[in-house]
């Protein structure tokens, strides 16, 4: 009943060809699918850039506004925090922030666009943690050597009020800062970046 | 058996007879951009005044109808509206249950409900009827409870009834001819309209039928491949 | 020496030492022997297996973004239809599929009907699947509850309180099953749960069952023969073939033509005329106010139709539990010696026939409003319905067999029928040529009512001499 004299090479080139077709076929199927899990537009909505009025902000006060869920902290800081920041550049692990993840406007030592007003997304860049924000000098549980800066409890890593990570704790790289810009003197807009001039 | 045939066919017949009311022709066409651009502007004007149509974002109507964001915000939505924002309703719920009795429906889905024939039809058939809280009633919809929001366009319409005294068999409709637009202008008002609803019931259908023609191409490629190996493997079969 | 495929190979040899694949595949595809002539109703069995995993794909999908919450769930539709990437496809994919299901079902079941495929000794087969197609239905009616629109609602209303005819318990049964007073938050929320994942569950058990039953006795084929009678000298059936690969190729022509179609609907009708996605369910369920014409969607409706056709409730709810009850019975209700239509006798073949047309025609009449003279045809065709199983054990023992020939015999395939197919059409419609002003030869296609009448009397020739 079979018949002994077949042309393989015909079918194995059908085979081939369904085959091939078929695995197009079915990768464009996949398309669809997975990208059905991407954010939908009701997502998108909700990580729409948002404004922050920063003229109630006093000196050492922090704020916390959520941008596409996440907490983003804007904190005015003092003239002193901010002399007390160029000491610290030896105890840190990415100073200047050439690893870290920010706009170019904040990419300085005091990683923000006026060096008053610190703008950071409030997540720990080890796992993902909300850290606490302790701006006092040396408390009895964080001991002698902290200078004011942001502690994570999950983990314990340390930074600094510009977000840069101290050496040898488990985060990887300085806090992320957002892209955002000034519309006004007082009023910034989280999630839109500066156009380039 | 015959008989069993022929009383089929009777049933058959009698329930395409008893689907009633003449509806007018929409004759949608989606592909026509500037249509559903003036049809999106008479809805946000006349009906979004009580009707929400909550389904759809303002962002979607600007990149289907081929807008600007800044011009569907600044020439199309009400004041106030964002680019993501659905397109709610100014008016609370409260007070539409206050002046109509029940709160107006989302018309979003409206052209899918009902069927783009019948709302074109139902916005050009109100007429004057004092019996009605705003004045007027409709022939496609008898006592609905919603004045007509395009009177000013189309002007007044009289009805006339087969039996004037009993106001029954209604038979057509008159206009009185003190509207701003003509009939021409007033069809294709309600045509835009229409349009920009049916486009609304389903933003991406235009999309989907495209992409159709190139799903079946391919399809058809894999079923002659797929033909062509079966008749290669079957040859051994006697 | 190429040392990567024997690195493979040494990987599939230590997992096939662990596990019986190679065995699983022979024994179910590779040597599996299948009659050789299997024709088209064959099809439909592997079509319910792909729409069932498009099912369960697409199925897991829409749970990424539905909510089962009475405040939330239509909305949450239309933003899977909206907002969500391609979650119009995969929704359309997913309700077309329904109704696809059981358009592919129907057919397997005629299949069984037309060569006897529940007969013995595969009765176990029947009943698996009757089960099967019981758990689909109850899968497709609590599914259709989800969108939470009108006939969603409604739909379930009237369906569920079937259950309150039931003597003594009924009234505390459907309250129980629906969790409230009425259709409700927690109805929806409990048939989401059966939905995504009771039923599922049950009905790949039962796929499991149907299956294992299946390849225990072997299939059954168009000419109802036993083809493990006669065996060549190495122990396969003379008529047999391994189903893979001759049948794995021919089934993936049958996926492509059944997947032109399913593709058809989804990018050009996914309503398909208010039947697959009916309009009223575009309005979102309001318990205050009932649909002027609610109707099931259309694959309940030949059961539907005989709930409306009986004048009382609950002998009503009995009728349309009858009717598939009746189902399960079959293997035992027909008497006939032969499994094939084509070894059958004629009182078969038109009870048959009357019972595709009521089933037809109880199914168009559930999809309308009832009229006094629908009932009266909605009565006619139950009591058809009904006639043509519970008579079976009396007509059937009267049927004159044709002799059952001891092979399989082959028929003309599809593509061979093609040329009459042509003839056929040559004689209904005329072509002519016709020269226009410009002098252009045009060839005009006209009907040609005398060839039509004489393929009508030829067919009507053919079907009386078939049905003898």
């Amino acid at each position: 009943m079979i018949n002994e004299s077949v042309d393989k090479s015909k079918r194995q080139f059908l085979t081939t060809a369904l085959t091939v077709v078929g695995a197009v076929g079915t990768g464009y199927l996949a398309v669809p699918f997975l990208s059905q899990m991407q954010p939908s537009v009701k997502a998108m909505a909700a990580g729409a850039p948002v404004e922050v009025d920063i003229s109630k902000i006093e000196e050492g006060q922090l704020i916390r506004v959520a941008w596409r869920g996440k907490p983003v902290w804007v904190l005015q800081r003092s003239p002193e925090t901010l002399e007390t920041l160029k000491t610290l550049d030896g105890q840190l692990r990415d100073p200047q922030s050439e690893e870290s993840n920010q706009p170019t406007s904040s990419k300085n030592s005091v990683r923000s666009m006026k060096p008053e007003i610190f703008v950071a997304v409030g997540l720990c860049t080890h796992l993902g943690c909300s850290p606490t924000f302790r701006p006092e000098v040396a408390p009895h549980d964080l001991g002698a050597d902290w200078k004011g800066g942001f502690f994570c409890p999950c983990h314990g890593s340390w930074f600094d009020l510009a977000g840069r990570v101290y050496k040898g704790v488990p985060a990887p790289t300085n806090l992320e800062i957002p892209p955002y810009r000034y519309i006004t003197e007082t009023l910034i807009i989280v999630g839109e970046e500066e156009k380039a001039a | 058996m015959k008989k069993l045939l022929s009383l089929f066919l009777l049933v058959l017949s009698v329930n395409v007879f008893a689907s009633g009311v003449d509806l007018q022709d929409a004759d949608v066409d989606l592909t026509d951009k500037v249509s559903l651009q003036r049809g999106a502007k008479h809805f946000v004007t006349y009906c979004l005044g009580c009707h929400s149509a909550k389904q759809i974002r303002y962002l979607r109507i600007a990149n289907d109808l081929g807008l600007d964001e800044k011009h569907v915000l600044n020439d199309i939505a009400p004041e106030g509206a964002g680019i993501y924002d659905q397109l709610h309703s100014a008016m609370n719920k409260h007070d539409a249950e206050k002046w109509f009795g029940t709160q107006p429906p989302d018309l979003s889905l409206i052209a899918r409900s009902r069927g783009a024939d019948w709302l074109y039809s139902y916005l050009k058939s109100f007429y004057v009827d004092k019996n009605r809280p705003f004045g007027v009633n409709n022939a496609i919809f008898e006592d609905v409870g919603m004045p007509n929001p395009l009177w000013q366009l189309q002007g007044e319409q009289k009805p006339v009834f087969a039996n004037a005294g009993e106001r029954q068999g209604l038979e057509k409709l008159v206009s009185v001819g003190n509207g701003t637009q003509s009939t021409e202008e007033f069809d294709r008002t309600v045509n835009d309209l229409v349009n920009f609803l049916v486009y609304v019931g389903e933003p991406v259908q235009l999309e989907r039928q495209q992409m159709g023609k190139y799903v079946l191409f391919f399809l058809l490629i894999f079923l002659v491949i797929s033909y062509l190996l079966k008749k290669e493997y079957w040859k051994d079969v006697h | 020496m190429n040392i990567k495929p024997t690195r493979l190979r040494m990987c599939g040899n230590w997992v096939l030492e662990r596990f019986p694949l190679a065995q699983v595949w022979n024994e179910h595809m590779a040597h599996y022997y299948a009659p050789k002539n299997f024709n088209f109703w064959y099809f439909f069995g592997s079509l319910a297996l792909l729409v069932l995993v498009n099912q369960f794909v697409t199925g897991i999908l829409l749970t990424m973004n539905y909510k089962p919450d009475a405040k939330l769930a239509f909305d949450s539709v239309e933003y899977i239809m909206r907002d969500v990437n391609w979650g119009w496809l995969v929704r359309y994919m997913h309700s077309t599929g329904a109704s696809a299901f059981f358009i592919v079902i129907y057919l397997h079941m005629f299949r069984g009907l037309l060569y006897g495929s529940f007969k013995q000794p595969r009765e176990l087969i029947w009943i698996f699947g009757m089960l099967l197609f019981v758990a689909l239905m109850a899968e497709a009616f609590m599914g259709y509850l989800l969108p939470w629109g009108q006939m969603s609602y409604w739909g379930a209303q009237v369906i569920i309180s079937l259950f309150s005819a039931i003597p003594v318990i009924g009234d505390d049964l459907s309250l129980w099953i629906r969790g409230d007073y009425v259709i409700s938050d927690a109805t929806l929320n409990r048939f989401f749960a059966f939905h995504v994942i009771a039923v599922p569950l049950v009905l790949v058990l039962l796929v499991f069952m149907h299956i294992v039953a299946l390849h225990e006795v072997g299939s059954n084929n168009p000419d109802g023969i036993d083809i493990k009678k006669s065996k060549d000298p190495w122990g396969h059936p003379v008529d047999g073939i391994p189903f893979h690969p001759y049948y794995t190729v021919k089934d993936v022509v049958g996926v492509a033509v059944f997947m032109l179609f399913f593709a058809t609907v989804i990018f050009y009708m996914p309503e398909m005329g208010g039947y697959f996605l009916e309009h009223a369910n575009f309005i979102p369920a309001d318990p205050m106010k009932t649909p002027e014409h609610i109707a099931p969607v259309w694959y309940f409706t030949p059961f539907y139709s005989i709930l409306r056709a009986i004048p009382d409730k609950f002998a009503g709810v009995i009728g349309m539990g009858g009717s598939i009850v009746v189902l399960f019975l079959l293997p035992w209700l027909d008497r006939g010696k032969v499994k094939s239509i084509r070894y059958r006798g004629g009182i078969y073949k038109k009870a048959l026939m009357l019972f595709v047309i009521s089933f037809i025609a109880l199914g168009y009449l559930g999809t309308q409003p009832v009229t006094p003279l629908a009932t009266m045809m909605a009565r006619i065709f139950t009591a058809i319905y009904f006639g043509f199983f519970l008579l079976m054990p009396i007509y059937t023992r009267w049927e004159k067999l044709k002799p059952v020939p001891n092979y399989l015999t082959m028929q003309p395939t599809l593509e061979e029928r093609i040329p009459d197919m042509i003839a056929v059409f040559n004689e209904v419609v005329e072509t002519e040529s016709v020269t226009t002003d410009t002098g252009v030869t045009v060839s005009k296609k006209r009907f040609n009512p005398t060839g039509a009448k004489n393929v009508l009397i030829r067919t009507a020739k053919n079907l009386k001499e078939s049905l003898d």
